[in-house]
């Protein structure tokens, strides 16, 4: 934090990272993302990879010249694109999403393949097949499953790509009305360029980034929807500079139109732009809210007209996209240390038989006249040879289809969870949505969630619930019956108050400050007000301001329009209009927003709401009623209420004076113009006098209480990130039972303690602390079994030992940034799997920083759903996600990696025994075209459904016994330890496969007397027990037989026979004699009860231990799941959670 | 109905398979069916085993090494000479019948006819009677695809050129009386190989198919020449031919030579008596330390005699039931403790 804190009192001044910064609420926009990326790099290296935001252009070199075409051809705006190649640097409005076409699919697709190592590993050892001297194997042997793997992919991505190209058609010929030659003609999207006007008409998409010139409303105010460029559907307002909006109405005049625009070069901010128009000689500031951008759509404006700024690939929706993130699991990293280990062992062994058969040939080759080849070389030679013979003979080792599987088998889960109709919500028909598919099983090893509050936890449905006027808290009484609003035409029918006095009181007009308490929220906010009918529906940025907005209109001060720069409202009876002189709007640092408005009378006053610490630190030291306020305060947060101050001030008009004119040059400030604008706003925003304070009720939502204890037991640990106030917050926890009673609280003072306590015991024993803090630390918290930690932002860095030790966390009053932070600290030190769940854009950062991040769709807007790697509607079905899906995923991709491993192992490792018997020669045991299709069509089936079917424990009861996560947490189903268990158990199985055979064939002829120990015998009655073998133990493995696993099964042994009776066959030897040699021999070897019988024990041998072994393990060292298994549905239903914890 | 419809348009089917809840049986490896499932398993391969065991111990067999490393081996003088068509004869004597039918084997051990490079040592092309292969065969071959003269070689390769070239014939001696035993060469290969995987070219005479090629180098007759005695027992459809190109799968193996043809005396097998193997000795093994050897044995519905299965069936069988017997007990101590 130091290095934080002290980043931030050099752009902030004075706003120092202290105790009691608190957000305003938890639904601030993140506008910190340039400094978190920069200062990632040293706070948190391990984090996951941030969204790359352009750092903010400081030179504007970006011209854009209105109604001229030619001018952007200018030279100086050429770049170099291809040796000498120059193109003009503003591009065309068509746009390309798509990666291919006809004629570079190919070649770019394979270059695509190619740059995976495991891909490269085949098309190598394709390469060593196809040199003579060393080909053990033939060259189909792996190209024929290196092309089915490629071919799927291939197919994959043509399928998206094909989709693209339909949509970038579709786009690119959308029409827009442009004005050519002095009027306004159709003209598809992908003609426009930049420095066009163009006309849009209601509804209408926007083309590209434009500068809003005019609207046909008043003052050209023009709505949009901003729903695909950040999924928010509440209605925007976007206005033109008044000079445009002035000159600019008609087709001439915007003919005429010749200004030139000098603003920053396409950057992907969705939140800022700044530029500077110049036109007839004046210097006109332009902002965001200015623009109309690419994505958006135009909403209530009849028309509109806007010049365009950038066009296609520039567009700020464009150069957003194909930022992809990449994250991958823990079993994903496993795996690719697997496979190199395997790689590893691969060219040990083959070194190893080598050596072999450098000495085999030294003793035995060179006097065996009948293996005279011609050659003149060195054993040594014949050794290297005989080095890379093994390697492709033993290649197989390293799984080929292994990726492939495993995407198919993430797909099919990711497909799972989009099917779940239990995450389904169908108040707002939305299903669970899995928006990354690389990370399934990782849900099955979280240990570490961390939540926002607010909309998160609760509804984010805001209800308007009480209030503290002067110092007085209402309401007093409280009745049962509602209050009843037929007295006020505007009321909202669904807004419901119980105390009648209050209301009583209000339309008496006796209180001067209740009447100024409700004209502050009907005019201090920035809702959108549209009218429907006789209706008036509000459109606010966030709950919290309707809230506040709809409390005021029912009580008598109703918001009914505004301008560019005046605000009317309906006083009880009478309508009033103000002139709205400055808008200080709300950010997350600043935590309050102002109004500055002239009074019919010409007093000028000041309008403030904000969160408690920073209005009372800008209050005036002759306001009343901060202490009655304050205890209030202390009481709405009890009750878990939020809570916002209001306060007024009277500005003189000289005073105001003086401020404008920096208000003015800060507005056109053109280098960091945020920060120019809040030492401005700071400058009039003091000496307020305090009204009241309003508080407001966010429900739980359903389930959550229950969904948290759930987890707790699962033992995952829940930190609560919230903007909220401690006692709030506090509040927040016991009521969804995140803390509970047998808790100890721990707060941020004691932590300092504790943590200062710490430190002095470490300078005083230096050599502890160098031999590792972790292990020789005791714990903080001694004796006490349970802990919870309250802990306010700014703490952060040195605490996570502590609270490593803790049950539960709450940290209250975290800016988007530090909620980011937390999670990256708990990533790095305890290099835990983390997962974010949030529902707004501050928790955007929190939600990229995790591995895993979870949005809900909730009243916020969707950008933490476009962030999110998971996204449904209701905080309750995280349990399900986790408990139930994350676990089968994480179980299935287990099992399966560890089965395809083992059969990989038990089918390579059998030509390592071989050569011990044939000289070392990389003979292969297998027919060559078993190999070829072993792991495509002999064992792969089962496995795979495997990896998507199977079930240990229905989804009922894994809900029910939520210790049954507890293996996923701690990895113990597939690590190194599963490895190399899967590697000797394919060791002994190939063993078993090669020596048992062995035996039988030793010295023995067939029931015909002819001699059945030939080469092609051996290796059918081999190839027919590891094919046996494979499928049986997946069938001993599979905990759910459905249908579908026995086809699959039965199915896998069928093929086998099948392809091998008609390989075997005399019509295909007739047809390729030199590629099908093993004709007659599977009729002839397995019509023998002698070789059935040598089979028969292979597979018993192989199989029985194994059975034993798991009978053994799971009578003496059950695991949870066994015990639970096996119940009868009665008693699963009475079986406490103790029997199991035990 | 409509409006409906639409409300819940993202509603996902709820059918068996997308709720995970297909019909399924979930299978434990409960005692119950374990440790039963292990004592019927072993006392299966214990049956199993003791069949096995008995039938090959049932089943006679004569091995004898010639040779000739010792010098009271008789071919130890053909072993050492370099001369081709040594002769020298080996005696043995039957007490009893050898019950029929009798086949005879010739044997060698620390032969690796499974080494990859003398596998590949063929031209199946040419072997299926395809003449373009006779002229040009494959490089597989190499370096017996063509001989010094830039001849190609037919049949070409190692294990064709190494083909074993041995000859034996048997004489039973009784009551004074030397009786050759007649030996029924036909039939020794597969039925698939002599009538499918190899093929003399349609060409009579089969000598003109051969015009332009050049015997093995180690042959000392072509292809087409190969029994004298029947003229559709020659080219690549030779069944010592067949025998020998059908590669051992380890080191040490044998291969048939002939049946001993049941008829008259020899109705039942070999009869007791005094028994005479000449041996036309021409394969040289003593460079790598090879071991010759001939046997001859009867056959039974396992086919010859091999202790191992057997042996291996008894101990896994017992196994299984010593291991049901500490399953029972670790079941019984684990899932009903003591009370003590």
């Amino acid at each position: 934090p130091t290095k934080m804190s002290r980043r931030r009192v050099d752009t902030r001044s004075s706003l120092g990272p202290d105790d009691e910064v608190m957000p305003y609420s938890d639904d601030e926009t993140d506008d910190e993302l340039e400094e978190e990326s920069s200062e990632g790099e040293e706070e948190a290296p391990e984090r996951a990879p941030q969204p790359q935001v352009e750092t903010r252009p400081t030179d504007v070199t970006w011209k854009v010249k209105a109604n001229d075409r030619p001018y952007h051809q200018l030279p100086e705006f050429k770049k170099k694109v291809f040796l000498c190649i120059k193109k003009s640097k503003y591009s065309g409005n068509a746009i390309k999403t798509y990666k291919y076409n006809f004629l570079t699919f190919l070649p770019l697709n394979l270059y695509e393949q190619f740059k995976r190592v495991a891909n490269i590993y085949f098309l190598v050892l394709l390469i060593l097949q196809i040199i003579p001297e060393i080909s053990t194997l033939p060259w189909y042997t792996t190209l024929i499953p290196l092309v089915i793997v490629l071919g799927i992919t291939a197919i994959k991505d043509l399928v998206d790509d094909l989709a693209r190209h339909r949509m970038d058609n579709e786009i690119n010929n959308r029409k827009s009305e442009v004005l050519l030659n002095g009027r306004f003609q159709e003209a598809k999207w992908r003609e426009i360029q930049v420095g066009d006007v163009v006309r849009l008409k209601k509804n209408d998409f926007i083309p590209a980034d434009l500068l809003l010139l005019s609207s046909s409303n008043p003052n050209s105010l023009c709505y949009v929807e901003t729903a695909e460029l950040d999924g928010e559907t509440n209605l925007k307002f976007r206005m033109g500079l008044r000079v445009t909006d002035e000159r600019l109405q008609e087709d001439h005049q915007l003919a005429d139109f010749n200004a030139l625009i000098e603003c920053e070069e396409p950057n992907n901010r969705l939140d800022k732009f700044t530029g500077m128009m110049l036109w007839d000689r004046e210097r006109y500031p332009l902002e965001l809210d200015n623009m109309l951008l690419r994505g958006c759509k135009i909403r209530n404006t009849d028309w509109c007209h806007g010049l365009v700024i950038f066009a296609g690939g520039d567009t700020k929706i464009m150069k957003n996209g194909g930022k992809t993130r990449f994250k991958r699991t823990k079993i994903d990293e496993l795996m690719n240390y697997m496979v190199y280990t395997i790689f590893a062992l691969l060219i040990l062994v083959s070194a190893g038989l080598a050596i072999g058969h450098t000495y085999w040939y030294e003793a035995i080759g060179t006097k065996a006249w009948y293996l005279f080849d011609g050659k003149d070389r060195t054993n040594g030679y014949r050794g290297f040879l005989s080095f890379w013979g093994y390697i492709i003979v033993l290649n197989t080792m390293v799984p080929i289809s292994l990726y492939v599987s495993v995407e198919v088998i993430r797909l099919g889960q990711s497909k799972f969870i989009n099917w779940d109709l239990q995450m389904y919500f169908a108040e707002k028909d939305t299903p669970a949505k899995a928006r990354t598919t690389t990370l399934n099983e990782e849900l099955g090893q979280i240990q570490y969630v961390f939540s926002d509050k607010t909309g998160t936890l609760t509804q984010n449905i805001m209800q308007f619930k009480k209030c503290t006027i002067a110092g007085l808290i209402k309401p007093f009484s409280i009745s049962c019956q509602p209050v009843d609003w037929s007295w006020n035409r505007y009321a909202d029918k669904k807004f419901q108050f119980i105390d009648h006095s209050l209301v009583a009181h209000v339309r008496s007009k006796k209180d001067k400050d209740a009447m100024e308490f409700f004209k502050l929220l009907s005019l201090c906010h920035t809702v959108m007000v549209e009218h429907k009918a006789d209706d008036l529906v509000y459109q606010a940025a966030s709950p919290d301001e309707g809230a506040l907005v709809t409390a005021a209109r029912n009580f008598g001060y109703v918001f009914l329009s505004r301008t560019q720069d005046t605000m009317t409202i309906r006083e009880m009876d009478q309508e009033m209009t103000y002139e709205m002189l400055a808008l200080l709007d709300f950010n997350s640092d600043r935590k309050r927003m102002s109004i500055i408005l002239k009074f019919p009378d010409g007093r000028i006053r000041l309008y403030c709401k904000g969160a408690d610490t920073v209005i009372y630190e800008r209050l005036s030291p002759s306001s009343k009623h901060k202490e009655t306020t304050q205890t209030a305060l202390d009481v709405f947060a009890n009750e878990t209420l939020r809570t916002l101050c209001l306060c007024y001030k009277d500005i003189s008009a000289e005073e105001f004076e003086a401020w404008s004119r920096r208000h003015k040059e800060a507005q056109v400030t053109m280098n960091d113009r945020e920060a120019a604008l809040d030492a401005v706003y700071e400058q009039i925003e003091n000496n307020l006098m305090l009204i009241g304070a309003t508080a407001i009720e966010d429900k739980l939502q359903d389930g959550v209480p229950e969904t948290i204890a759930k987890l707790a037991k699962a033992d995952i640990k829940i930190w609560v990130l919230t903007g909220d106030k401690k006692e709030t917050a506090e509040n927040i926890g016991y009521s969804c039972s995140l803390l509970t009673d047998d808790m100890e609280i721990h707060y941020g003072d004691d932590v300092n303690e504790k943590l200062t306590r710490r430190q002095a015991s470490r300078r005083d024993d230096p050599q502890a602390y160098r031999r590792g803090k972790k292990k020789t630390a005791e714990p903080f918290f001694p004796g006490s079994n349970k802990n919870a930690l309250i802990i306010t932002g700014g703490w952060l860095t040195d605490f996570v030992d502590m609270a490593f030790e803790c049950e539960a966390v709450i940290c209250c009053r975290v800016t988007p940034k530090q909620k980011a932070h937390v999670v990256s600290l708990v990533k790095k030190y305890k290099k835990a799997v983390t997962l974010s769940i949030g529902d707004g854009a501050n928790d955007v950062n929190m939600i990229k920083t995790a591995d895993i991040g979870v949005g809900i769709s909730g009243q916020e807007g969707m950008q933490a759903v476009m962030s999110s790697d998971y996204a449904f509607a209701q905080f309750r079905y995280l349990q399900r996600l986790l408990l139930v899906h994350g676990r089968w995923s994480y179980i299935r991709m287990c099992k399966f990696l560890r089965f395809f491993f083992f059969k990989n192992f038990a089918f390579t490792l059998v030509h390592f025994w071989y050569s011990f018997f044939n000289g070392y020669s990389s003979q292969i045991t297998f027919e060559d075209w078993f190999i070829t299709l072993y792991n495509l069509a002999y064992s792969s089936l089962p496995v795979l459904l495997v990896g998507l079917l199977d079930q240990d424990v229905n989804d009922r009861l894994s809900l029910k016994f939520p210790k049954l996560y507890i293996p996923g947490q701690q990895g113990t189903l597939f690590n190194y330890k599963n490895f190399f268990i899967s590697l000797f158990h394919g060791m002994f199985v190939s063993l078993i496969i090669f020596f048992i055979p062995y035996g039988a064939f030793l010295q023995t002829m067939g029931q015909d007397g002819e001699a059945p120990s030939d080469y092609q015998s051996f290796a059918v009655v081999a190839a027919s027990s590891l094919i046996f073998i494979v499928n049986l133990q997946i069938s001993l493995d599979t905990s759910y037989w459905t249908f579908v696993n026995c086809f699959a099964v039965l199915g896998s042994i069928a093929i086998y026979f099948g392809v091998m009776f008609d390989i075997h066959s005399a019509g295909i030897h007739v047809i390729f004699p030199s590629v099908f040699t093993f004709t007659g021999v599977a009729s002839n070897a397995l019509r023998q009860p002698y070789l059935w019988l040598t089979i028969i024990l292979t597979v018993g041998i192989s199989l029985l231990p194994v059975i034993c072994i798991q009978f053994l393990s799971k009578t003496i060292w059950p695991s949870v799941g066994d015990k639970v298994r096996p119940l009868p549905v009665q008693q699963q239903a009475c079986w406490s959670f103790s029997d199991l914890s035990a | 109905m409509v409006k409906q419809e639409s409300e819940s348009a993202n509603r996902p089917d709820n059918t068996a398979f997308t709720q995970q809840r297909l019909p399924a049986w979930q299978p434990i490896l409960s005692a119950g069916i374990v440790i039963p499932g292990f004592v019927l398993i072993g006392l299966a391969f214990i049956g199993i085993g003791v069949a096995l065991f008995v039938t090959s111990k049932s089943i006679q067999e004569l091995e004898f090494d010639y040779t000739g490393y010792s010098n009271e081996s008789p071919c130890s003088s053909c072993a050492q000479s370099v001369v081709a068509n040594c002769k020298c004869s080996l005696n043995f004597t039957l007490t009893t019948l050898l019950q029929g039918p009798v086949f005879f084997y010739y044997g060698l051990s620390n032969y690796f006819q499974n080494y990859r490079r003398y596998g590949a040592s063929k031209d199946d092309n040419q072997l299926y009677g395809d003449l373009s292969y006779f002229t040009s065969p494959s490089s597989s071959c190499s370096p017996y695809d063509y001989d010094s003269s830039k001849k190609p070689i037919v049949p070409c390769g190692s294990i064709a050129n190494s083909m074993f070239n041995d000859t034996f014939t048997l004489t039973w001696t009784v009551n004074g009386k030397t009786n050759n035993v007649s030996l029924d060469g036909k039939g020794i290969a597969w039925w698939t190989d002599y009538n499918v995987k190899y093929r003399n070219p349609n060409v009579t005479p089969l000598k003109n198919a051969f015009n332009g090629t050049v015997k093995p180098i180690n042959w000392a007759k072509p292809a087409y020449e190969l029994d004298a005695s029947d003229p559709s027992n020659n080219g690549f459809v030779n069944q010592d031919f067949l025998v020998w190109m059908r590669r051992a799968a380890l080191p040490n193996f044998r291969k048939l030579y002939r049946r001993i043809d049941a008829s008259g005396d020899y109705k039942n097998g070999l009869p007791a008596g005094n028994y005479t193997v000449d041996i036309t000795y021409n394969y040289p093994v003593r460079a790598f330390n090879g071991v010759k050897k001939i046997v001859f044995s009867n056959v039974s519905w396992m086919g010859g005699r091999n202790e191992f299965l057997g042996i291996a069936y008894l101990v896994i069988g017992s196994l299984c039931v010593v291991m049901s017997v500490v399953m029972l007990i670790v079941y019984a101590k684990f899932k009903f403790p003591d009370e003590e």
